[in-house]
């Protein structure tokens, strides 16, 4: 193939950002497929090629539980994230008019705090002797300290939505910044209400926006294993602590691996039927 | 806007921005009000004040190697990306070239795989490739996350970047190299600092990286994972967090504050949202 002087100049300057997402992505990525067909026993490796692993990762209920349990969190985190970052891009994008910038600033400060600690210090709030409840008690709305709030689901969910938020208002303010005003404008003049407005114009054309923040939220939540091990008790385990015990603890790297393969096969799925979806409602607007 | 054209949504939004702003806030503010607690337990009521969890974090070994450990990795990772950040973000502001989309596409990729995915696939290589876990394998996956923010923000300042500067540069007789040099690089280094700075923030906060890849020395997030066990070693905990927040906060606000005037100094209106997206 002859490439003209640009592309190769352009060629050879991506080549070593290029080459090093080859080395440290792409072989890594292949390994630990080739990896989830193999088996371990303590240290040795076996390379016979087998199922073995997905037959496990897929039959045994503690997997199924994990992975399901994994999924449903992550998409009522998703869910939850982004209705409520949708009516903050709006307002930052439609109702600020000055200093937006500072706003967008003020709402990503807190999330360059130290994770572990963000997390840890969701403990100390929902906790038995938490800061919610000595304000709820204090404040004589409850009698006993709520027991729901800390080592379950829910804590593992609020404790998500708040890390995951600016990751939501950002692609969301982004697309709402886009929409041309006069649009809405033409909506009115043509007769349609505020809500009519919003739905029919509006919602479709921040689409892109709305489904760039739920992919952004849905994938890296199904592998977090930190919050639900702070926050989660046992019945708040996800997937990413079963793959974790598998590559420490349990030492059986393959089920691990298959275990990750499965939940991130699973994972691109969605992901891609939600885009899919996505493109449809909002039509063909980038 | 109109202002007043809709007062009541605006009204109701505005109650529903400052509760949200509540919400994102509510644990950082616990921060240092724990951290300057006199009480050794994590709760309230709040019982006096005391600097001593401070003074305790100077008197820690482990803490001051873990600290070390962090720079070294944030410093590399910092440069490496940032390096490699813009050598892409160069090649797709400026040229064009068959596979170009994929590439970036894939060099982006990092940025919605969950970390432990690939912290799990580099352990899984360096494993099978016999290598030792070390400082250098948490920087090598680091700069692997690092490379997209990088790219994200250095993609606006060569974006920015009017060719015809550099065009009159090679005209009046400047070499490639010179021109780089003279034009070019002082154009985008607001961009190139304030990559730097991002990367660097990044990855002094990254846990779940270093904790897969991390040999015998500790992180400091790690280091702070392993003290989470202790209720004891908490306040200083609570203290430490505090110096990094503020840490992290100004070098945020620099990082903003150079990317502002790289914008500017091209002509080009700062878009908020340009630096995160």
């Amino acid at each position: 193939m002859i490439l003209g002087r640009e592309a190769r100049q352009g060629l050879t300057l991506i080549s070593p950002t290029m080459i090093y997402a080859l080395l440290l992505l792409a072989a890594p990525l292949l390994t630990v497929v080739t990896f989830s067909f193999w088996t371990q026993d303590y240290l040795t490796i076996d390379t016979t090629l087998t199922l073995n692993n997905y037959r496990e990762a897929w039959t045994q209920p503690i997997y199924r539980i994990l992975i399901l349990r994994s999924l449903m969190v992550s998409l009522v985190v998703t869910l939850v994230t982004v209705l409520l970052a949708f009516p903050i891009a709006y307002y930052l994008s439609f109702h600020v008019t000055r200093r937006k910038a500072l706003w967008l600033f003020m709402i990503t400060i807190p999330f360059w705090t130290s994770y572990l600690l963000r997390v840890f210090l969701w403990k100390v709030i929902l906790g038995y002797n938490g800061v919610l409840n000595s304000a709820l008690t204090g404040l004589g709305i409850i009698d006993e300290p709520l027991t729901f709030l800390l080592y379950n689901i829910n804590a593992v969910i609020i404790t998500l939505a708040h890390a995951w938020a600016p990751f939501a208002i950002l692609p969301i303010f982004v697309a709402l910044e886009k929409i041309d005003r006069s649009l809405l404008e033409a909506a009115e003049d043509l007769g349609d209400g505020p809500v009519r407005r919003f739905f029919r114009v509006t919602l479709p054309l921040a689409m892109p926006g709305v489904i760039a923040s739920i992919l952004i939220v849905l994938i890296p939540t199904v592998g977090d294993f930190i919050t639900p091990r702070l926050v989660g008790g046992t019945d708040g385990l996800m997937i990413a602590n079963m793959i974790q015990i598998q590559f420490g603890k349990a030492n059986n790297a393959p089920l691990g691996a298959a275990l990750a393969v499965s939940s991130m096969v699973i994972v691109a799925s969605i992901s891609l039927v939600i885009y899919l979806a996505g493109k449809r409602f909002g039509g063909k607007t980038q | 806007m109109r202002p007043g054209h809709n007062s009541k949504r605006f009204s109701w939004l505005t109650i529903y921005a400052v509760g949200y702003m509540l919400f994102l806030y509510a644990p950082v503010i616990l921060l240092p009000l724990f951290a300057f607690n006199s009480s050794t337990i994590i709760a309230f009521p709040l019982s006096g004040f005391t600097t001593e969890w401070f003074t305790v974090l100077l008197n820690n070994a482990a803490l001051g190697e873990s600290v070390e450990n962090s720079l070294i990795v944030a410093v590399s990772t910092a440069i490496l990306s940032t390096l490699l950040g813009a050598c892409a973000a160069r090649a797709s502001a400026r040229y064009r070239f068959p596979g170009q989309r994929g590439m970036i596409a894939f060099i982006m990729l990092p940025l919605v795989l969950p970390e432990i995915i690939v912290a799990v696939a580099l352990l899984v290589l360096l494993m099978q490739l016999g290598l030792s876990l070390s400082l250098w394998t948490v920087i090598g996956g680091h700069t692997l996350i690092c490379v997209p923010y990088s790219i994200a923000i250095l993609s606006s300042a060569f974006h920015g970047l009017d060719r015809s500067l550099e065009e009159a540069s090679f005209d009046l007789g400047e070499t490639s190299w010179g021109t780089f040099k003279r034009v070019t690089f002082p154009l985008v280094l607001p961009g190139v600092i304030s990559s730097l700075l991002i990367c660097f923030t990044i990855s002094l906060d990254e846990f779940i990286i270093a904790f897969f890849l991390t040999g015998t020395d500790a992180t400091l997030p790690v280091y702070i994972w392993s003290q989470l066990r202790f209720p004891t070693k908490l306040p200083s905990i609570m203290a430490l967090g505090t110096i990094l927040l503020a840490l992290s906060v100004i070098l945020l606000i620099l990082a903003e504050w150079f990317r502002q005037r790289s914008a500017k100094r091209q002509g080009v209106e700062a878009s908020a949202a340009g630096g995160f997206l």
